[in-house]
Formats: C-alpha cells, sequence, structure tokens
C-alpha cells in the first residue's frame, strides 16, 4: 500500500527564507542566554524551540500539506511532550 | 476446516517448511515473514532470559549465608546490573510485542503480514545488534557496567566500568522498539481485514495497538537522555553531574519518563493475553469488551504520566510529589477495570482447565498483590518508609514477572500449536506451572516482609535477623528456576515430539485459529471478511430460566 505524497507548494524561496528565519531565532535564543530573565529562562526558550519545531514540521517534513491522520498524529507527540514538559516543572516550580 | 483453510493448505506448505531465497540459518534471519521474524525474536530473547535467569539464582545463592559466599560486592553489583539490563531491555520489554505481537497481529486482523516487513526484520537486526553491544560491554578492559539498570548519575558519569557500551546498547534496542511500534500502529491502522471495526479487533490487538503508542512516545526520550550522560562522559559537560553544574534529579525525570511507561510496554501486551485466554477457556464473551479496550488506551495513557513517583525520595518539591501520588492513584482505576471484567467472564462459564488458563490464573492474582503494593508505593508515606528496600524489588517482580512474565508462559502455551503445528506436553506442563507459581510466590512475597522490615535492595550481605527469610526467598528462587527450566525444556521438546496441532484446539473465535497450524506463509489464502465480533460463544451461554 503506497501512500501518495500531496504536491508541497513551498519553493526554494520560501525553503530559504524559513531556514534564515530559524537561524534568526537560534541567535536569539543565544542573546538570550545572556540575559538574566529569572524564571522566565526556560519558558522563554521552549517558545522559541516550539516555533522552531512548527516551521520544521510543517514546511522542511512538509505537515501542512498531509493528510489530516498524519497531522493528529503528530499532535499527539507534540501534546504528549507538551504534558511531560509542564508534569516535570510541578516539581522543579515549586522546588 | 473451512473452505479458505483447506485452500490455504493445498495451495502452500507452513511457513515452517516453506522454500525460502536462503537455505538454513540463513533462512532464517533473511526472512521478512513476521511469523519467521517472531520466532528469531523468541529464541534469542529466550537465550538471554535463561542467561538472566541464573544470575538471578547465583545473586540468591549468594544471599543464603552471611558475609561473602560465592562473589565480591563489586561482582554482586555487577550481576544485579546485567540481571537487570537483561530481563528489561532484552527480555520483557521487545517480548510480548516482538515475538506474539509480530506473530498473532497480522494473523488476528486478517492481513498477510505486517505493513513494512523490511523494517520489521532491520527491527530484530537493531535488537541483535543492540544485544551484542551490551555483551561486549561485559569483556571489555574496565568489566561490566554496575550501575544497576537505572543508570543513575552521577555514578554512572564517574565509574570506570562499562558504562558507554552499555548505554550504547540499551539506545539501539530503543530504536528497535520505536520501528516496531511504528510498524504496528501502521499495519493496525491500515491492513485490518474488511469488516473489522475497531470494535470488532481482538483485545490483544487493543493492547498491543496501546502498546505502540507508548513505545513510539516514550522511547526517544530515555534515547536522548542515554546520549546525554554519553556526552558528558565523554566531553565533560555539566548536564546532570552536580559537581560540574549538572542537576542529578532532572535525569531521574527523564530516565523513569521512559522508564515507567516501559512497565506498560511489558504489562499492557500481557493484559491483552488474559483478555484472549479468559473467553477462550471459560466459553464466555468477554464481558465489557469495550471497557476492556478503552482502559488499554487509559493506562497507556495516565500510566505514562506518573514517572515521578519513582522519585519521591531525591527531594521533589511537595507539589510534584502531590501530584505524580494522584496520578499513580488514577492508573490503578483502568486496570481494576479489566480484573473485574476478567472475573465476571469466568462467571457462569463452562470453565476449561488447562496450562494457558492456570498460568493466567496465576497471574491475575499475582498482578493483583503487585497492584496493590503499586499503591501502597504510590502513598508517600508509606512509600519514604520502603523506598530502596526489598518491598520495591518484590512489587516490581510480582508486576513484571508474576504479571507480564508468567502471561509471557500463558501466551507461549496458548499459541504454541498455531506457531509449531504441535501441541505441548501437558503434564510436565502443569508441574512447571506449579513449581514457578510456588517458587515465584514464596520468592517474592518473603521479600515484601524482608523489605517492609528494612532490608535495603542491592546490598549483597545482610544483617543475621534477616538470614532466615533470605533463606526461605533463595529456596523459593530455586524452586521458581526449576519450575521455568522445566517449562522451557518442555517447549524445545514439545516442538519435536508434541502431538500434532490441530487447526483450532482450544475452540478460539478469533481469525488465527481459522487458519491452518503452522499457518502458511502468507497466513490467509483469501482475505476474511469479518462479520461478528472476535469472542462470540453465544452457542455456550443458554439463558438460565428466569434470566
Amino acid at each position: 500500500m503506497q501512500h501518495q505524497n500531496k504536491t508541497n507548494d513551498a519553493g526554494y524561496g520560501e525553503y530559504t527564507l524559513v531556514w534564515l528565519g530559524l537561524l534568526g531565532l537560534t541567535g536569539l535564543t543565544v542573546a538570550l542566554a545572556g540575559i538574566d530573565l529569572g524564571r522566565w529562562v526556560i519558558a522563554t526558550a521552549l517558545v522559541i524551540a516550539g516555533i522552531k519545531s512548527m516551521f520544521v514540521l510543517n514546511i522542511f517534513m512538509h505537515l501542512k500539506s498531509e493528510d489530516r491522520l498524519f497531522r493528529i498524529f503528530t499532535a499527539v507527540a507534540v501534546v504528549t511532550l507538551a504534558i511531560f514538559f509542564i508534569l516535570t516543572f510541578f516539581d522543579y516550580a515549586f522546588a | 476446516m473451512t473452505k479458505s483453510a483447506l485452500a490455504a493448505e493445498i495451495a502452500e506448505p507452513d511457513y515452517l517448511h516453506a522454500p525460502t531465497k536462503f537455505k538454513g540459518l540463513f533462512g532464517w534471519i533473511f526472512s521478512t515473514d513476521h511469523k519467521r521474524i517472531a520466532i528469531l525474536y523468541l529464541a534469542t530473547m529466550m537465550l538471554f532470559f535463561l542467561v538472566a535467569v541464573i544470575l538471578g539464582v547465583l545473586m540468591r545463592v549468594e544471599l543464603f549465608s552471611s558475609g561473602r559466599t560465592i562473589v565480591d560486592p563489586q561482582t554482586y553489583n555487577q550481576m544485579f546490573t546485567l540481571h537487570g539490563v537483561i530481563m528489561i531491555f532484552l527480555f520483557i520489554i521487545p517480548g510480548m510485542p516482538a515475538v506474539f505481537g509480530n506473530f498473532m497481529l497480522p494473523l488476528m486482523i486478517g492481513a498477510k503480514d505486517v505493513f513494512f516487513p523490511r523494517l520489521n526484520l532491520f527491527s530484530w537486526w537493531l535488537f541483535l545488534a543492540g544485544a551484542l553491544t551490551v555483551v561486549v560491554s561485559l569483556f571489555l578492559p574496565g568489566g561490566p557496567s554496575d550501575t544497576g539498570w537505572t543508570f543513575y548519575v552521577p555514578y554512572s558519569i564517574r565509574t570506570t566500568t562499562n558504562v558507554i557500551p552499555a548505554l550504547a546498547g540499551a539506545f539501539i534496542l530503543g530504536f528497535s522498539s520505536i520501528l516496531t511500534g511504528l510498524n504496528f500502529i501502521t499495519t493496525i491502522h491500515r491492513m485490518r481485514a474488511p469488516g473489522m471495526s475497531w470494535f470488532k479487533m481482538p483485545l490483544f490487538i487493543w493492547a498491543i495497538y496501546s502498546t505502540a503508542w507508548v513505545q513510539i512516545l516514550a522511547t526517544p526520550v530515555i534515547g536522548i537522555t542515554l546520549l546525554l550522560v554519553t556526552i558528558e562522559r565523554l566531553f565533560g559537560i555539566g548536564i546532570f553531574d552536580p559537581a560540574m553544574g549538572g542537576d542529578p534529579v532532572l535525569y531521574q525525570h527523564l530516565f523513569w519518563m521512559y522508564s515507567h511507561p516501559a512497565v506498560y510496554i511489558m504489562i499492557l501486551p500481557a493484559l491483552g493475553v488474559v483478555s484472549e485466554i479468559i473467553p477462550v477457556f471459560a466459553r464466555r464473551t468477554i464481558f465489557g469488551y469495550k471497557f476492556i479496550a478503552y482502559s488499554s488506551i487509559a493506562i497507556a495513557s495516565v500510566g505514562s504520566l506518573v514517572w515521578a513517583h519513582h522519585m519521591f525520595t531525591v527531594g521533589m518539591s511537595n507539589t510534584g510529589m502531590f501530584v505524580f501520588s494522584l496520578l499513580t492513584f488514577l492508573v490503578a482505576i483502568p486496570s481494576a477495570i479489566k480484573v473485574f471484567n476478567w472475573i465476571a467472564t469466568l462467571y457462569k462459564g463452562s470453565i476449561l482447565i488447562d496450562v494457558p488458563l492456570l498460568f493466567v490464573l496465576s497471574m491475575i492474582v499475582q498482578f493483583c498483590i503487585g497492584g496493590f503494593t503499586g499503591l501502597m508505593l504510590g502513598a508517600l508515606a508509606v512509600n519514604i518508609h520502603v523506598t530502596d528496600t526489598y518491598f520495591v524489588v518484590a512489587h516490581f517482580h510480582y508486576v513484571m514477572f508474576g504479571g507480564a512474565g508468567f502471561a509471557l508462559f500463558a501466551a507461549m502455551h496458548y499459541w504454541f500449536p498455531k506457531m509449531f503445528g504441535r501441541m505441548i506436553r501437558r503434564k510436565p506442563a502443569m508441574i512447571g506451572w506449579l513449581l514457578m507459581t510456588v517458587g515465584f510466590n514464596m520468592f517474592y512475597f518473603t521479600m515484601f516482609i524482608l523489605g517492609y522490615l528494612g532490608m535495603p535492595r542491592r546490598y549483597y550481605d545482610s544483617l543475621p535477623e534477616f538470614l532466615p527469610l533470605h533463606r526461605i526467598a533463595s529456596v523459593g528462587s530455586w524452586i521458581l528456576a526449576a519450575g521455568i527450566f522445566l517449562v522451557v525444556a518442555n517447549l524445545f521438546i514439545s516442538i519435536r515430539r508434541g502431538a500434532k496441532a490441530p487447526m483450532n484446539p482450544w475452540g478460539g473465535k478469533t481469525l488465527e485459529w481459522t487458519v491452518p497450524s503452522p499457518p502458511p506463509v502468507e497466513n490467509f489464502h483469501e482475505i476474511p471478511s469479518v462479520i461478528t465480533g472476535p469472542y462470540d460463544y453465544s452457542e455456550y451461554e443458554k439463558p438460565e430460566a428466569g434470566e
């Protein structure tokens, strides 16, 4: 049984833009690491990492043009990861 | 025999005797047939299992007397590490999904193979590569890892034993597990026979499906964690070691984020096996099919969120401890749903006592003891009292061996006629079951008492007041080991000397019993159409007067 990939509309221009965006966000992460954000430091890093992941999943891994089932499966993984983080912070945030 | 089965038998020889591209051993290790791959897993896994059993017996010999008996403390540390790593990563985690999932999944859903047969074979090769990496670590300079199977930091970063090869082995085994899970999920979604809706699937398939999700979602966490420990050892980057600015509690969070759900990778398929065997041997339609199916999903979901109950004494926040204690109690609900439904199925059934059911009955009792003591450990006050004692070891073994292990032997006896086309010799199997049940409970129940009295785990010696109980436990372990060796030897002997098995020796209603024993290479001559549910025993269930 073969799965037919749907046409991916992203061209080289879009890939380049997203790549530059990812580099920019990486730079932002590095820059923010030098600033004392107190208890927001991890949240900030996670938000930036989350945005980067969304770009990679949707553009480079073509998730935005995939079937609904694939998007649901990916969402399950993302939600699970989010729950792992939240539960871990029941320890760290109240320690 | 149905027309379809008859036609299949005439059309092609069974998978054990069918011509293959390569001859001899190569015909097995390069086969993409899910049934042959299952047998490969079974053979490798049983080999490792027996090695780990021997290590366990030797540990009990050491503890039979005060002081040094047969090994020194360092060797004892290495023995329990190896026992744990082999039993967890090479036997019980791959055991049920890789052996019975592989063999039975396509047969039970009416498919000719799994969705990705080559990936399936690759998973076994990865399993073998991971296992060999662990084995090689034993013989390299530095000696076997002595960290325990948990590889806790900072000790695992500082010890001079071969931690990195052991970690690399576990890392590779993790990939094997992920790929197997991926294969099974895809197979279940894409390859069910016409008419087999989700709620006409056998409950073992529901269990395998839930397990596969845990394999995919939780295993990457341990992969990256073990990689981080390796990086820390090799490059001295402070991730987990407090001496380098790292956080050892973070390691424990990450480790248990996988390793507690791993318990459900081990037990969920076992629960699925019980749900298969009980209706067949009670001649009754399973009670509460949908509740059992949903409870598998619930155990997989909630069970993945309780990991930090392994860490109540490491200095977690009170809020964290309360949350994880509560979540731990919640897992008991879907587990109890299964047990109540099994008992309700047995009630007023036309019960046929045979070896698979005997193993299942032992399993239910032992799983309940393991489960209840798990609730005791989930309670903060008790947990702090018995942490790192034999109580934890006993609880763990009641769930893992008393539950998953006994279910694995139940599955082995139940599906053996289908897998090998022979019946297991009944009398030795029954004696083996009796020895295993008596030995197991004598061994591990004594450990509950020892643990409650304060005997710490992982000590190669004990105080004099613990010695009598240690001796009872040791004798129990030897009875258990005798039972295991008898059962395993009987399985091997039955492959050649067992009576020829009919297509459906137990009167099962699921699809694997509609094909010859052993099945032909492509399972079904024609893909079957499914009309009824998998446990339709209505012909046995005559209503009583007044009902």
